[in-house]
């Protein structure tokens, strides 16, 4: 008995072992020799050059911004990005804050208040509105804690509304709305994120992190929407711009898979090579 | 082309694709199981192996094989990875701590590939590819073999054997996974899926900052990731990252490739037991299930209803611009329907139902269309349950393919159901219930109970996706959700092959005017509101707590 369950194990392990030299060592040789000789600008990630210098890969989103973290205002801005610092290949990955993640805390901004802060930038930016339905006009999630949880309100707090700040709207169900004192606790209130009657100009991409915070593309709304702020700091005429976005942009995959993008990184390197 | 219409052609071209490739696959599968011929590669492995292919297994000898095999793999995965530091193509990443390791391990050998480690900053090119790789093939080859056990068990009159473990391991290896693996690697190159051994390497960005750039052999484990239902992505975005998945047709590609497997078994399960109609019965309740859940996670996505999709004007928090929004949810669906765990999207960020459908999808036990080969035998399991719950209803004795459903039989086809949900609802409470568990939430409130009982839903199910805000790679975490994922993969795999056994021994009964068709309509419809009932049943409360008080205002 005890001589099976020896035998057995060994089996097992020589089949382990033969089965890596397969499948863990010729297999991925193989499939390197194959890609290598068929399609070696592929294979080695899709890099992209400029004047002979390797500036990246065309699948890789990079940030345009200078040492200061702010937007470089003659090149198209990519997606926010959550991969390490913004677009770090070293560390990809997103928020993973969920969707009802409304109330800010003193360790981290809540992902809606991220979203109105991207979107008020991106307005100022652009020179158009940033406003966005559930954000106040000082760019934070609009979002009331009303006390009792359950009941006629007797309080009401916008929660991520720091005081002195003016909360954004002046009474709740009759009820009149105070800025958020700090280091108050408002857990025990029921949560009531505002509407209101905005309407966003700003693209959802643009004031979303994509899943791998490497994303390379955005909409061509984002792209249009850009187009004017690129054209006027290159003294470029903007149908000229438009044209460029245009040739940038890839539709749906067989017209049905996926959306239309635009790669920013190729788009802003035809921009500079002129 | 609206968005909603690029969704519907989207997933029905899905559908028609694996209507097409179901019929050559799953025959080439019926042809490579139960052969006679032995091929000179495969003589020459079970000459080095050292086993007698001819030789035909008990039920028990094959089980011991199974587990010794994998014990093995799973000491071989751990040590590769102790050792990285002093290995070759390490890129000059430290030795991976133990409770990593051993997580890591019991993931990929029980085919789960559930990560707590980020890939581009753990492990080297070669732990990738000769340790977690490897695993991808030969843990869905052990699927497999699991499977064609159980049907023959169905398939054989008075046998007291169910096949050669190293048979149908070696065979599901060599001639099924490395060629189709191969082909899909080298189309996904074609795509833009980067295949060299480069390490990280700096280069000056268009806007005069540094990029670290990273390589390695990914096309050829990202497919075979997809196509064993793995799911362990050579990054840690997954297959989110350009790198792994960069277009929207190499999306539609990795979808394609994850259900293609599960949705041919049953085809070959059909030709084994001599009845093809039998295994469209089984494929019908798969994509039945299959077409509704991904209809409303894709619904739920596109409609966005919550507070920061509603802000944001669309559920992209999480998701890349190439596939949108449909083509995520798609993936994300398809990946929770089998045991597959890759993401080309960040569930954690989903809409609060489309996030549940996720976890509604494992819980079903991923069974429609399932892991490659835990699909089929999942389901043949529902199938047995409700073959018997039929014959209650009229008061005869059970039966499925001519074979009695006895006591025995319906004892192990019930554990079989018990172990994850089990595995599941403890788990979670013991997380709740302690500052450990509690410590890794991201998100607060429901949320927060949500990400805690996706990891041990995808951990026991042996899915390997996350709701990947939670902070997963602690002591603690890591030996809880390794249990899990060893207990949930192992435990049902020795009833599935005790069942096995049982029904081999049996000498079938003719059929009679009693008999319950179970190729008809009526049986497809049977086997559905069983599956979900059982499932209904199990989970409700813990979702009440979770995504539907999230959800639902």
């Amino acid at each position: 008995m005890r001589n099976v369950w020896i035998r057995q194990h060994v089996a097992a392990l020589r089949a382990l072992l033969v089965l890596t030299a397969l499948t863990g060592v010729l297999y991925p040789l193989l499939v390197t020799g194959v890609a290598q000789a068929l399609f070696p600008g592929q294979a080695n990630g899709s890099l992209v050059e400029k004047d002979g210098k390797v500036v990246g890969s065309s699948l890789i989103g990079q940030p345009f911004t200078d040492a200061g973290g702010n937007p470089i205002r003659k090149y198209f801005q990519p997606r926010p990005s959550k991969a390490g610092d913004g677009y770090d290949p070293a560390s990809s990955g997103a928020s993973n804050l969920g969707p009802e993640d409304v109330v800010d805390t003193p360790a981290r901004k809540s992902l809606l208040t991220q979203v109105c802060e991207r979107s008020r930038a991106v307005g100022e930016l652009e020179g158009v509105s940033g406003a966005r339905p559930y954000c106040t006009p000082d760019g934070v999630g609009a979002v009331l804690k009303v006390f009792p949880a359950v009941g006629t309100p007797a309080r009401a707090v916008s929660v991520n509304q720091v005081c002195p700040a003016r909360p954004f709207v002046a009474a709740y169900q009759g009820v009149e709305v105070e800025c958020a004192r700090p280091g108050e606790d408002y857990a025990a209130g029921r949560t009531v994120p505002v509407r209101g009657d905005a309407k966003a100009v700003v693209p959802p991409d643009a004031v979303t992190a994509s899943g791998s915070g490497l994303d390379p593309h955005i909409s061509v709304a984002y792209a249009e929407l850009q187009a004017p702020r690129v054209a006027r700091e290159r003294g470029l005429p903007l149908a000229e711009v438009r044209a460029l976005i245009d040739r940038h942009t890839t539709g749906r995959s067989l017209g049905f898979m996926g959306e239309p993008v635009v790669n920013v990184l190729e788009l802003n390197l035809t921009l500079d090579r002129g | 082309m609206t968005s909603t219409t690029a969704g519907i052609v989207f997933v029905t071209s899905l559908a028609a694709a694996l209507a097409l490739a179901h019929r050559p696959l799953g025959d080439h599968m019926y042809r490579v199981y139960t052969g006679v011929r032995h091929n000179a590669v495969e003589r020459g492995i079970y000459r080095l192996v050292g086993v007698q292919a001819g030789a035909e297994q008990r039920w028990s000898a094959y089980a011991r094989g199974l587990l010794a095999f994998s014990a093995i793999s799973i000491l071989f995965v751990y040590g590769m990875q102790r050792l990285q530091d002093k290995l070759v193509l390490s890129l000059g990443l430290p030795a991976v701590t133990d409770h990593v390791a051993w997580n890591t391990a019991v993931s990929f050998v029980t085919n789960t590939n559930w990560q707590a480690y980020s890939g581009e900053a753990t492990m080297g090119h070669l732990v990738q590819m000769a340790a977690l790789a490897v695993q991808n093939f030969v843990s869905a080859a052990v699927g497999m073999a699991v499977a064609v056990a159980l049907v023959r068990g169905f398939a054989r009159r008075g046998a007291g054997t169910i096949g050669n473990f190293w048979v149908d391991l070696v065979r599901g290896t060599v001639r099924i996974l490395l060629p189709l693996a191969f082909l899909g690697a080298v189309v996904l190159v074609a795509g833009g899926v980067v295949q060299n051994f480069a390490g990280p390497h700096d280069i000056a960005t268009l806007a005069g900052g540094t990029q670290h750039m990273t390589g390695g052999p990914v096309a050829g484990q990202e497919a075979i990731k997809e196509l064993g239902t793995n799911g362990g992505g050579f990054y840690n975005a997954n297959s989110a990252h350009p790198l792994e998945n960069p277009t929207a047709w190499t999306n539609w590609l990795e979808i394609f490739l994850l259900l293609l497997i599960p949705f041919s078994l049953p085809r070959t399960f059909g030709k084994m037991v001599g009845q093809v109609r039998q295994g469209y019965a089984i494929a019908a309740v798969m994509a039945v299930i299959a077409l509704a859940s991904v209809a409303l996670t894709v619904t739920f996505e596109l409609q966005g209803h919550a507070t920061v999709p509603q802000a944001a004007g669309a559920a992209l928090e999480g998701k890349e611009a190439r596939f949108g929004v449909a083509g995520s949810a798609t993936f994300a669906a398809a990946t929770t329907l089998t045991s597959t765990g890759a993401v080309n999207s960040f569930h954690d960020s989903y809409t609060p139902l489309g996030g549940m459908m996720t976890l509604v999808n494992m819980m079903l036990g991923e069974v429609a269309p399932g892991g490659a080969g835990a699909g089929l035998y999942g389901m043949l399991i529902l199938a047995v349950i409700t073959v018997f719950v039929a014959g209650l209803m009229v008061g005869r004795t059970p039966e499925y393919l001519g074979k009695k459903i006895g006591s025995r039989e319906i004892k192990l086809a019930s554990l079989y159901f018990l172990v994850t949900p089990i595995l599941v609802l403890t788990g979670t409470a013991v997380a709740m219930a302690n500052e450990a568990g509690r410590a890794g939430m991201l998100n607060t409130g429901p949320h927060g109970l949500s990400e805690v009982l996706y990891a041990f839903t995808s951990a026991s199910n042996n899915n390997g996706s996350a709701f990947a805000g939670l902070t997963v790679n602690t002591p603690w975490y890591d030996v809880a959700l390794g249990l899990c994922m060893a207990f949930g993969r192992f435990v049902p795999i020795v009833f599935v092959l005790a069942l096995a056994g049982s029904l081999a021994g049996q000498v079938p009964v003719p059929q009679s005017a009693g008999t319950l068709p179970t190729h008809r309509p009526q049986f497809v419809g049977m086997v559905v509101g069983v599956t979900v009932i059982v499932v209904a049943l199990t989970y409700l409360p813990a979702l009440a707590l979770g995504p539907l008080a999230e959800g639902i205002h």
